[in-house]
């Protein structure tokens, strides 16, 4: 029985982990999507972008013999952060920017050239195969009997999640605070409005690209640590299912995408766990499928109102 | 001047992050630590250099654009000089039973590989034609094409494993199977918004795909399924006895019909079955470009590209959104249903590997590339795409990094393609 309930807390702290960086990528898509009404699909392979950077950066510390983990960590999520919110703003400058106002149709399909040009640029840059690296961050707690079976909570797990919390108040203290994060409020109000009262709309959809790809940065080079590997195409699925949560939290909605990651973490994990680990991606498609079918507007997503 | 100099400079130092890192910068495992090396020299140089070009560009901007102006080619003269409507009609319809003619005739002459390949072609050109529908016609994005086409592949290939049907029973069979896949998948989906059609199809289409990896008992999961009859053709036989002879074209028969040679006395040709299976292609290729044709002059054909314009007015006019979308998902679907029987056939083995998202972007591209709506354009895009893809297959990455890149500049300077849709329309002929 004790077993049983430290095996649920395994796959609930597994799930909770991987469900952060879900979070923190599906607030690209949901930002991007609450003001332009488009589906970013090169956002997984910024994610990817910024997981390579942060294992240069670590790479090229240790190098240069700087063992400070603190200094490490940083030192990798800046350089990640920096790269990837370059390709976020140089993205939108050139593939969806020119298309602003025509055919939805159009620059969904120019995102989607863009994901491949990606993905291939990395592969053309760094090779198709995986680049492995040592976990930086060892060690964690233990929950249950020492001798026999217990869940553990590795530092890594906590710092994953305490960094996502700390994205994430930073990013709500920004929407609701300064004076850009006023500004992409309206934009996502009324487009067409913030742009007649003045409000510098190229800018403010710039800076949300910029935003949205610093957090899949951070997701980047957490998860990167977390896992140890990278290769070009992670970004792909992990998009995918960052795409997943942001709908199922209601797109658009800020809360609503870290509500979603989680929740779809979760699931995930637990149908590795109980059911099999061939059929997770499965689940969380057909959770997607499902919460079109029922809700979908997602968990706290307003109805949409269609405007002639 | 002033306020360019700090954006060119801004841009130009954006270029070298963008292309350090990555292409500058190597990761390479040493024993059990990663370690960074530097890329030779020469990137180096080449990322300084479009570093400057990028400031030279950004820079003279508005002198580039003057510039392209002033010397824009001009093709208003050229259109003039056209021939007139009639004889243009006539131009066209000879071109079009010389093409016929061509198609038909050229395989006799050509070395064994060119069929193949041709075969491959209209294979796209099906699934083109058929996604041309949903994307192009209806508005409607559909990423997970693929799995419909995995469909009428598997289902050809599963009920010749298992029951020893043949391909002229099995292909009816796939492309019903695809369109009520087709049907279940769009009858949720279709209420909603366009995006989210584009990820559920997506994920479907990733669904398809591990569930025929996993099943493995059935579908052999990864090993594939082997030993897929090509198809046979009828022959009427008068005597000794009136009967239908099934004749196969490969060396020995398999399927319990009379291989050709044998039957006509011939030595056996190993080229002929390729041959054989290509005008079969080409046969069907004709058969779907037909229907579509007719169907885009219906007024279901009508009703798609209304939905597509303007889907408030459509429904104000009392067309109902969800039976229109639906029609043309499922008939979409359908198609790629008999190009994957088709595709089984060709190949005689396949596997999860033939239909993973990849294909449904290649699909896509060529509708992309042809111009939405356009069919011979589309035909064209297929013939362009395979034809690349089968000649550079030593350069993937560059043929995929070009293929992203196209697909981009395509929708920035031409979104509607390289032949755009034309209305089908009458003129009135002026007295």
């Amino acid at each position: 029985m004790l077993e049983a309930g430290l095996y649920f807390l395994q796959q609930l702290i597994n799930g909770i982990t991987i469900g952060s960086t879900y979070a923190l990528i599906a607030i690209g898509y949901t930002m991007v999507y609450g003001i332009i009404g488009m589906i970013n699909f090169a956002h997984g392979e910024i994610y990817m972008i910024g997981t390579y950077v942060a294992f240069m950066a670590i790479a090229g510390m240790a190098m240069l013999g700087i063992e400070f983990l603190p200094i490490i960590f940083l030192g990798a999520l800046l350089a990640s952060m920096l790269v990837s919110s370059s390709f976020g703003w140089a993205v939108e400058r050139i593939a969806y920017r020119p298309l602003r106002g025509g055919n939805r149709l159009i620059p969904l399909i120019s995102a989607i050239g863009m994901s491949i040009f990606l993905q291939n640029y990395v592969r053309l840059g760094q090779g198709s195969r995986d680049i492995a690296m040592s976990s930086q961050i060892t060690g964690g707690f233990s929950i249950g009997p020492t001798d026999g079976f217990h869940a553990t909570l590795s530092y890594m797990q906590i710092i994953i999640f305490v960094v996502m919390l700390v994205s994430m108040a930073l990013l709500t203290l920004f929407i609701s605070k300064s004076r850009m994060g006023r500004a992409c409020r309206a934009v996502a109000q009324d487009l067409k409005m913030a742009n007649l009262l003045g409000i510098d709309t190229n800018r403010v959809i710039a800076t949300t690209f910029v935003i949205g790809a610093a957090l899949a940065a951070v997701a980047g080079t957490l998860l990167g640590m977390y896992y140890g590997v990278v290769n070009a195409y992670v970004g792909f699925i992990a998009g995918l299912k960052a795409f997943t949560a942001a709908v199922l939290g209601g797109i658009g909605s800020i809360p609503g995408a870290m509500l979603g990651g989680i929740l779809l973490g979760i699931a995930e994990s637990m149908t590795a766990a109980y059911f099999s680990t061939e059929y997770k991606d499965v689940v969380s498609f057909g959770l997607l499928v499902l919460i079109l079918l029922f809700k979908p507007t997602g968990i706290l997503g307003k109805p949409e109102v269609e405007k002639i | 001047m002033s306020k360019k100099v700090p954006f060119a400079l801004f841009c130009a130092g954006l270029t070298v992050i963008l292309a350090f890192p990555i292409l500058g910068l190597n990761l390479e495992h040493k024993g059990t630590s990663l370690v960074v090396t530097g890329a030779d020299n020469w990137t180096l140089i080449g990322v300084l250099v479009a570093a400057l070009i990028v400031f030279v560009t950004q820079l003279l901007k508005s002198q580039i654009k003057a510039t392209y102006q002033a010397v824009k080619p001009n093709f208003g003269g050229l259109i003039q000089r056209l021939p007139g409507e009639d004889k243009r009609k006539l131009i066209s319809k000879l071109v079009l039973i010389a093409l016929i003619i061509a198609a038909l005739v050229l395989p006799f002459f050509t070395s064994r590989q060119w069929p193949d390949i041709a075969t491959l072609v209209l294979i796209y050109v099906i699934l083109g034609l058929g996604l041309n529908v949903v994307v192009g016609l209806a508005g409607l994005l559909d990423l997970g094409y693929v799995a419909f086409y995995a469909v009428g592949a598997y289902s050809y290939a599963l009920l010749s494993q298992y029951f020893g049907w043949s391909f002229w029973a099995c292909l009816p069979i796939g492309t019903l199977l695809a369109a009520t896949f087709g049907l279940l998948l769009g009858f949720p989906v279709l209420r909603l918004r366009g995006d989210y059609l584009a990820i559920v199809t997506l994920g479907f289409g990733e669904i398809i795909r591990i569930l025929l990896n996993n099943f493995t008992s059935i579908t052999g999961g990864p090993n594939g399924i082997g030993n897929i009859p090509k198809p046979s053709l009828p022959f009427i036989q008068f005597e000794p006895n009136f009967e239908i002879v099934w004749l196969e074209f490969g060396r020995r028969a398999t399927d319990g019909g009379v291989p050709f040679h044998k039957f006509f006395d011939l030595p056996y040709d190993s080229s002929l079955k390729v041959i054989v299976l290509y005008l079969i292609a080409l046969a069907l290729a004709v058969i779907t470009i037909l229907i579509i044709q007719r169907l885009i002059r219906m007024p279901v054909g009508r009703a798609w590209e209304a939905l597509r314009e303007d889907e408030i007015a459509c429904r104000s006019l009392g067309l109902n959104r969800t039976a229109i979308k639906l029609s043309a998902f499922t008939i979409g679907a359908s198609f790629a249903g008999f190009a994957g029987s088709l595709f089984a056939a060709r190949q005689g083995f396949i596997n999860p590997e033939s239909f993973i998202f990849w294909e449904s972007v290649i699909i896509l591209a060529i509708v992309v590339l042809g111009g939405m709506g356009s069919q011979i354009g589309v035909m064209i895009a297929a013939a362009i795409v395979v034809l690349l893809q089968e000649l550079t297959a030593e350069f993937d990455e560059y043929r995929l990094l070009a293929f992203g890149a196209i697909m981009v500049l395509m929708m920035i300077w031409k979104p509607q393609g390289l032949l755009p849709m034309k209305r089908p329309h009458i003129k009135l002929k002026q007295e």
